[in-house]
């Protein structure tokens, strides 16, 4: 979340879009509805009427996997009805920049388009620059080359006829929907969005977010109280483990993982460092290398050094141009490439798309690692349906461990709220906590390669993972200081605005990131963790303060929020050019003329006015505006609507490109595509309920959620229901060309159908959290039916958009 | 000093059917988790049954004009000032609580679901395993020790709240008021007032398994207010009057604000 689930409250209007809010964060869901009280518009679009809906003013039901043409209609709403808060969208962001001459999009492709590699060259995605190197900006927004002018030529095609034929929205509810969130272009007023899954399980799950962050910007609502775009993240610490890089191309931090051809430092710094001519843009990034050159000193400590680049050979690299996502994970194993793997706290057997060719893939396997607190569908592959037990040769370990609350340690929220929790029972039996699982095989490793050496072992061996105490057990303290940074040698630190001089002795923590250094003499984790402790050693995520002096509901004093304890990230964006709040009732910060008051600040320069201090407010960007026009995304600047890997349609009504043009298609024979097929003629999408927990490998133990959600279900439209004379209650099978399931039929009025391009289609949707282990009777994955595909940024598979067929027993 | 009397409050227009109350209810009372099967509804159990003390209720709602809505209801014991389970109840077991709510004993029922005939709002739930009847007391060991029931204690949205008798039918009336159109304050009118009350955003007669007009049942009263007394104490015009009253004006209903209960329609 760019802001956090206290300030949903503050919010005008809120549009609830790609996700169900209510039924997957349902504690959260209290502050949407405070702001429903306080007399906001709740708006949800989605394509089932759920709990969520129940609770919204309204529901507007659109197609899956339409959402940016559902969003691209309401920016051409925006441009024709002058709705774009204009000083904001000229001042914050790159309408105003020239883009390249040989920069052009036609029939659904953009420039630089390699149909072979699908993928884009990018060289003509930049802009015009001065002879400074400063991208040229015409403040007026008229010249037909500006972002601002192709980003209006770009959605006018997004016409309401053509939406709704998309969609399956009708006119009436796509104005109404319009004309309520653009109301919040209105400086004194905020819209906000929460998004989930639902936006990011798509081929073209970033665009679908990209989309909504282009109107936020033209209506100006990033960066204030009440505004932004809001990921709600769920339970299993998703912010956190995102955090600390779960994603294959992160390093801790979103730092960048190195590929094959940045053969050295300096290389790999340089392209990861942006570089701005612009004195007013604080271009935060070019930091990078004190947070990268202190990651590596947290990794190997003394032995990382100026004279071996601080172990950056040592660091494994990608293979440049190849992905390493779960889905290319299990690729792999499937082709037999991959012989050994840990799942640790996870069911793929159940979770991963086409689990079909993920359970045979399993099988090729040599050995199989299973760290969890419950038995799993994956780590009993070995016998799962079908399979001969006999005929396995893979070597499954299953290592207990302890669940979160029988563990100390920090959780993060998803607005950034680093909170420490304490440990609440005893682990039974052997369980312990994976961290320490992990600490003592790489302690086991590292002997045995200091024994018998191997490929790469100095990344090995000078590994510096000193994280357990005197009884041999996890100490995480000791571990969050290390990720929180310390100083490799004594230094002081001079304060030129304070006038100032500190001094920190080898070994103490490191207060915030500002001070880290790219020479060696700091070691962090993780730089935006840095400052979770004081320099005094005061553990910040511990705070529980309830002061809210804004009243707007930051509780600085309640956690830490990274970054530097700031609530809403890019909250300078909430003032003028001169430091005043554009909203003066929902004062987020204000320049009394020497500092910012309020929430913690994006940086302590003046506000943009002063020319020859002040900086722009979105200091993470490397010109320090937002972007409208965005060149680091796979499939082009600006969102377009393609249709989902399976639709219903043959064509995509916006161009020749059916299709997402830059995802990566998986070819092995399991990975079979039938789109627009009279077979599968059903749009399905999946999703989890409040009762369970993703894969329901935790909960489906708990007898009292197993009998409050008991088994496998489609939801399916009472009037597809009467055509296929199927009755509520009945077992039934969904298929797709990839496998079935056979589940009870929900019969539901919350299923309609939709008019799409003339015809009517219909959609219906499952759960994905039951599997065949437990209960014996309560159905399986529901991902035998869905396709190895993902969006081309991410590869966060496209669970909510494929075709199936529903089938009486 | 008069014991307080508590109400709790459903506000059936916050809800969200998240069914915290229906898992926080199980944990607290130790009551199992039994093997269901999916009938085509989220509503499951599809009853309240012996381990099953408060339930939300899933109803797919369409009026006149069209207009859908998910309906969610939490269903369970309604704490009746005049409860017709504590007035047959043979054995003790039933009871009134020092802070007016219905309270259990289970060591002393007898099974003998008199209770579960007498209830108008069928709450009342036989355990044939055990031989004994089941219903929520309001968490007892918890409000006693000044604890908010573990229904209310787990609602997330506020939907779920309890406190001193007058303020909380004050808070639902003034909360009716601002939904406008049907909204309805459902519980304080009758069988002398229940202590658990509902905000209702649609006519009672709506909600399924919602009773319209309550009352102890007629064979009910006769017994246990008339006839019992009468052959205990054999008193003659003063209870002979009783009974006229009751035939004729039914139980005794307290008025609030001059607001009357629709229903019965």
């Amino acid at each position: 979340m760019t802001n956090h689930y206290c300030d949903l409250k503050n919010a005008d209007v809120i549009l609830i879009m790609g996700s169900n809010a209510a039924e997957h964060h349902p504690i959260a869901f209290k502050w949407i509805l405070r702001a429903k009280e306080k007399g906001a518009k709740i708006i949800h679009v989605d394509p089932r009427y759920t709990r969520t809906s129940a609770r919204c003013d309204f529901h507007v039901p659109l197609r899956s996997g339409t959402d940016i043409a559902f969003l691209g209609g309401m920016i051409n709403y925006i441009f024709e009805n002058d709705k774009y808060f204009k000083e904001y969208v000229v001042n914050y962001t790159n309408a105003s920049f020239i883009v390249d001459s040989g920069f052009h999009f036609k029939d659904g492709l953009f420039s630089g388009y390699d149909a072979k590699k699908r993928k884009y060259n990018k060289d003509t995605w930049t802009f015009d620059k001065d002879g400074r190197g400063i991208p040229r900006r015409d403040m007026s927004l008229s010249h037909p080359r500006s972002v601002f002018q192709l980003l209006k030529k770009h959605y006018s095609r997004y016409t309401l006829d053509k939406v709704s034929s998309i969609t399956g929205v009708s006119k009436e509810n796509l104005l109404k929907v319009y004309e309520i969130y653009a109301s919040t272009g209105a400086p004194d007023k905020a819209g906000t969005e929460c998004y989930a899954l639902g936006w990011t399980h798509h081929t073209v799950g970033s665009q679908n977010i990209r989309t909504m962050a282009i109107i936020q910007l033209l209506l100006g609502n990033m960066g204030i109280a009440g505004g932004g775009i809001n990921a709600l993240r769920g339970e299993p610490n998703v912010q956190g483990s995102t955090d600390h890089c779960i994603l294959y191309g992160n390093l801790p931090g979103y730092l960048k993982m190195p590929v094959a051809s940045l053969g050295s430092l300096d290389k790999y710094l340089k392209k990861c460092t942006p570089v701005s001519n612009d004195p007013q843009s604080a271009n935060y990034y070019s930091n990078y290398p004190n947070f990268f050159v202190s990651f590596l000193k947290s990794l190997w400590g003394d032995k990382a050094n100026n004279a071996n680049n601080f172990g950056y050979d040592w660091l494994p690299k990608l293979e440049d141009g190849k992905a390493y996502s779960t889905m290319h994970l299990f690729d792999a194993m499937y082709a037999g490439s991959v012989k050994g793997f840990f799942a640790i706290g996870a069911d793929p057997a159940v979770s991963t798309p086409n689990s079909n060719k993920v359970r045979k893939a399993l099988e090729n396997l040599d050995w199989l690692v299973g760290e969890n607190i419950f038995n799993n569908e994956t780590y009993e592959f070995w016998r799962g349906p079908g399979v001969d037990p006999a005929k396995i040769k893979t070597e499954c370990f299953l290592l207990p461990a302890s669940a979160s609350m029988e563990k100390e340690g920090s959780q993060s929220n998803s607005g950034r709220w680093v909170q420490w929790k304490y440990k609440a029972a005893q682990a039974p039996g052997d369980a312990i906590p994976v961290g320490e699982i992990e600490i003592k095989i790489l302690a086991a490793v590292k002997k045995l390669y200091e024994k018998e050496g191997g490929p790469n072992a100095e990344a090995i061996v000078n590994m510096k993972w000193d994280y357990l105490d005197g009884k041999g057990s996890m100490d995480v303290l000791k571990l969050a200081h290390h990720i929180n940074g310390r100083f490799t040698q004594d230094t002081v630190i001079e304060d030129k605005a304070k006038k100032t001089s500190t001094l920190f002795k080898k070994g103490s923590l490191v207060p915030t990131f500002g001070m880290l250094k790219a020479d060696g003499s700091t070691a962090c984790g993780n730089w935006i963790m840095s400052g979770s402790f004081g320099a005094d050693g005061e553990n910040k995520m511990m705070r529980r303060g309830k002061e809210d002096p804004t009243g707007l509901g930051l509780f600085p004093d309640w956690s830490f929020a990274w970054p530097v304890n700031r609530r809403i990230i890019y909250n300078r964006a909430s003032c003028d050019v001169y430091g005043k709040p554009y909203n003066p009732n929902r004062k987020l910060l204000e320049w009394t003329g020497d500092k910012w008051v309020g929430d913690v600040p994006d940086g302590p320069w003046p506000p943009m006015a002063d020319k020859a201090k002040g900086k722009y407010p979105f200091i993470m960007k490397q010109d320090g505006v937002a972007s409208l026009f965005g060149p680091a995304m796979a499939e082009g600047p600006f969102p377009e609507h393609y249709e989902p890997l399976e639709s219903p349609l043959e064509k995509n009504p916006m161009s020749s490109q059916r299709n997402n043009p830059a995802i990566e298609i998986f070819k092995s024979d399991m990975d079979k595509v039938a789109s627009a097929s009279k077979d599968f003629p059903y749009v399905c999408t999946t999703y989890s309920c409040t009762e369970h927990w993703c894969t329901g490998a935790l909960t489906r133990w708990q007898a009292w959620l197993l009998e409050a959600m008991p088994e496998l279900y489609v939801e399916i439209g009472d009037e597809l229901a009467k055509e296929l004379k199927i009755k509520n209650g009945e077992r039934i099978k969904v298929t797709s060309i990839r496998g079935e399931a056979p589940c009870v039929a929900m019969v539901t009025k919350r299923f309609k159908p939709f008019q799409v391009e003339g015809k009517t289609v219909h959609q219906v949707g499952m759960p994905f959290n039951y599997g065949w282990l437990f209960p014996k009777d309560g159905g399986d994955s529901t991902n035998v039916l869905t396709p190895t595909v993902g969006c081309a940024n991410t590869f966060c598979p496209e669970y909510k958009a494929f075709m199936v067929n529903v089938e009486k027993l | 000093m008069t014991t307080p009397q508590l109400v709790k409050l459903i506000d059936t227009t916050l809800c969200t059917a998240c069914r915290g109350c229906q898992v926080a209810c199980k944990q607290w009372n130790e009551m199992p988790g039994l093997r269901t099967k999916q009938w085509g509804s989220y509503q499951n159990p599809p009853d309240l049954q012996w381990n099953t003390w408060t339930l939300i209720r899933f109803q797919e709602y369409e009026d006149q004009s069209g207009n859908f809505d998910w309906i969610f209801r939490k269903d369970g014991c309604m704490h009746c000032t005049d409860a017709a389970c504590v007035k047959v109840c043979p054995s003790g077991s039933l009871y009134y609580t020092p802070l007016k709510t219905v309270g259990i004993h289970h060591e002393k029922c007898i099974g003998c679901k008199e209770c579960v005939a007498a209830c108008p709002f069928h709450i009342p739930k036989y355990d044939a395993k055990t031989d004994k009847v089941y219903k929520c007391d309001l968490c007892y060991s918890r409000i006693r020790e000044s604890q908010a029931p573990a229904c209310v204690k787990s609602c997330p949205t506020g939907a779920l709240t309890i406190g001193d008798k007058d303020a909380m039918i004050k808070k639902a009336y003034a909360r009716v008021k601002e939904l406008g159109g049907d909204a309805n304050v459902y519980g304080d009118k009758f069988v002398g007032g229940t202590h658990v009350i509902y905000v209702l955003k649609y006519k009672p007669e709506v909600y399924e398994s919602l009773p319209v007009d309550p009352k102890v049942p007629l064979s009910v009263m006769v017994w246990k207010d008339l006839l019992k007394p009468l052959s205990l104490l054999a008193a003659g015009a003063a209870a002979a009057g009783a009974f006229i009253h009751y035939i004729t004006h039914g139980p005794k209903t307290p008025h609030e604000d001059g607001q009357e209960q629709k229903g019965g329609e």
